[in-house]
């Protein structure tokens, strides 16, 4: 079980039963669709973004206990802040969770995202644990369609 | 099938499961720790020693190549393969060996005969009809021969038990249908549909109709001859053989008019580089070199089932799914998808604000495999309105006791989530 503990850590479980940023933005700049055919995860992103500042952020859709978590950290985390901050953190924790880092990588340089550390242990997972960061880069960068894990 | 005893009594003492489950050593695994408990037996079966070892024996002993050499080794090869088509046969009853076709599986089987009788026949504007709760191997291959041939897909919807409304299938039929493609029993819902009905009504409007057995072949007997279906496909590794190895079953007469599928070795009877006269069913569809060992381990697989008797096992499998069936549904949280009255041992399950992903994490640290996702029938579960679901799916090697502990591991994902 205690694997399992550290896939599913209270912090992800809470986020997953009371999500934050969990609306529709009406309005919005950006706006994207990602979806995780081998869970079925599926999620509407939508952004309010001026001048390069994440303004605002919110999403809605279901998925598993992983990927809304994720989802739900992922908005807090970029509220406030500038496309290229977020775009920052999103390819340290990506470089993280996909197994790109040495044993010098300091977890808590990844802050609130240190959670989804147990993600790691479960390939299949990773995906659950990116498909919210990957629509939002596909959102910033205004391109069309449906973004899939696949 | 005379190896089969019927009567109920009998039935109940002739699956001796603690016996069966010595014949496949995967089951004495441990995941994590614990014994496995293998619910996965609708994307794919374990094998039995005996399959095992005969086809370690093929590559240690026999190994050779078909229908080419006149060595003794290529004559035992020959043999062997040829003999699998028979059990085959005997298995489905087919009139004439020659009607079995080997294949990679359920999928290539359906290809196949999209791609040969379908292209042959389909023109612009005519119709295919399949049904709400086919496997996307079912689907796709119709899909793509409709846009060639701008022709139109038609499908039979179901009531919320998951059964066919066969009123509807009725309707769909008219002067345009070409052909009809249906699922014997639904991977995800478990729905055994009423094939013999569904047949006769085609054939009543003179369309052709292809069965997708790959879940039915384990499940109940198959007599393709009482059936009078034109076309039968399964996959050996649902039934309990190796994985790359599977059946088309077809009229002979439909065959023998078909173009062929693939062009290559032994399909063809004579090749000059201005005409290649093609060879007769069943080498025409079978271009290249075959999965030898594969399709001799499927004929190994298929005579272990036939000691056993498919209908011993039938009913050892329903009496596992009443209750399994009474277990699950006294989870309160718990809702099963897929209620007909005719099932087989297939069991989709959603638990209230659970995504079945994290359901099939939990349960896999109990030693529980089970299958979560939508089963590769997307329309499905759109229907059902669910994004995935849960799936356990029982085979004659499982037991009470294994429900038993799926219920409490399901109980303990309800704990961690809720």
């Amino acid at each position: 079980m205690s694997d399992l503990r550290e896939l599913y850590q209270e912090v992800i479980l809470d986020h997953s039963k009371h999500p934050k940023n969990y609306h529709k933005i009406e309005n919005a700049s950006h706006q994207a669709e990602g979806f995780n055919p081998l869970c079925g995860d599926h999620f509407n992103l939508y952004l309010k973004v001026k001048e390069g500042l994440i303004e605002d952020v919110s999403f809605e859709g279901a998925g598993c206990a992983i990927s809304k978590a994720s989802a739900s950290i992922m908005t807090s985390i970029v509220k406030g802040k500038t496309i290229a901050e977020a775009t920052k953190i999103f390819k340290k924790f990506h470089e993280y969770v996909t197994g790109k880092v040495d044993q010098s990588f300091d977890i808590d340089s990844l802050g609130k995202l240190a959670v989804f550390s147990g993600v790691t242990e479960f390939p299949v997972r990773v995906k659950c644990a990116t498909l919210a960061w990957h629509t939002l880069m596909n959102a910033l960068e205004n391109k069309i369609g449906i973004v899939t894990t696949e | 099938m005379s190896v089969e005893v019927n009567t109920k009594e009998s039935v109940k003492t002739s699956i001796d499961v603690e016996s069966i489950r010595r014949d496949f050593p995967i089951l004495e695994s441990k995941i994590k720790g614990n014994p496995l408990i293998y619910l996965d037996n609708a994307a794919t079966t374990q094998k039995p020693k005996v399959v095992i070892e005969r086809m370690n024996e093929y590559y240690f002993a026999q190994n050779s190549n078909v229908h080419r050499g006149v060595h003794t080794l290529s004559e035992i090869a020959t043999n062997a393969y040829e003999d699998a088509r028979e059990k085959i046969k005997t298995l489905i009853n087919a009139a004439d060996s020659k009607e079995i076709i080997f294949t990679r599986g359920t999928t290539e089987s359906i290809n196949l005969v999209a791609n040969s009788y379908g292209r042959m026949v389909v023109k612009e504007g005519d119709e295919i009809i399949i049904s709400i709760m086919e496997h996307h191997s079912n689907i796709v291959p119709w899909q793509i021969l409709a846009e060639e041939k701008k022709a139109k897909l038609r499908i039979i919807p179901i009531n919320d038990n998951g059964e066919l409304l066969i009123d509807e299938f009725e309707k769909l039929l008219n002067e345009k249908t070409k052909f009809v493609s249906v699922v014997h029993i639904s991977n995800s819902l478990g729905t055994i549909n009423p094939i013999k009905k569904i047949i006769d009504i085609s054939h009543n409007h003179g369309v052709p109709i292809l069965i997708d057995g790959a879940q039915g072949i384990m499940h109940t007997a198959v007599d393709v001859q009482e059936l009078d279906c034109d076309f039968y496909v399964f996959s050996g590794h649902k039934l309990y053989g190796p994985t790359g190895i599977g059946v088309l079953y077809g009229k002979s007469n439909l065959l023998n008019t078909m173009p062929p599928y693939q062009g290559g070795g032994d399909m063809i009877r004579s090749v000059t580089f201005e005409k290649t006269t093609y060879n007769d069913i069943p080498n025409k569809f079978e271009a290249g070199t075959p999965n030898i060992a594969g399709a001799v381990g499927l004929g190994t697989a298929i005579g272990y089932i036939l000691k056993i008797g498919i209908n011993n096992i039938a009913e050892y499998e329903n009496e596992l799914l009443k209750y399994a069936t009474d277990v699950l549904s006294s989870i309160k949280e718990l809702k099963i998808i897929g209620t007909a009255k005719e099932k087989a041992s297939i069991i989709s399950f959603v638990l209230e604000n659970i995504h079945p992903h994290d359901i099939g994490t939990v349960l896999d640290y109990e030693g529980i495999a089970i299958r979560t996702g939508h089963h590769c029938t997307q329309p499905l579960m759109h229907r059902f309105n669910v994004p995935a679901t849960a799936r356990a799916s029982l085979a004659f090697y499982n037991t009470k006791s294994e429900i038993d502990a799926i219920s409490e591991g399901i109980k303990k994902v309800i704990k961690v989530f809720n």
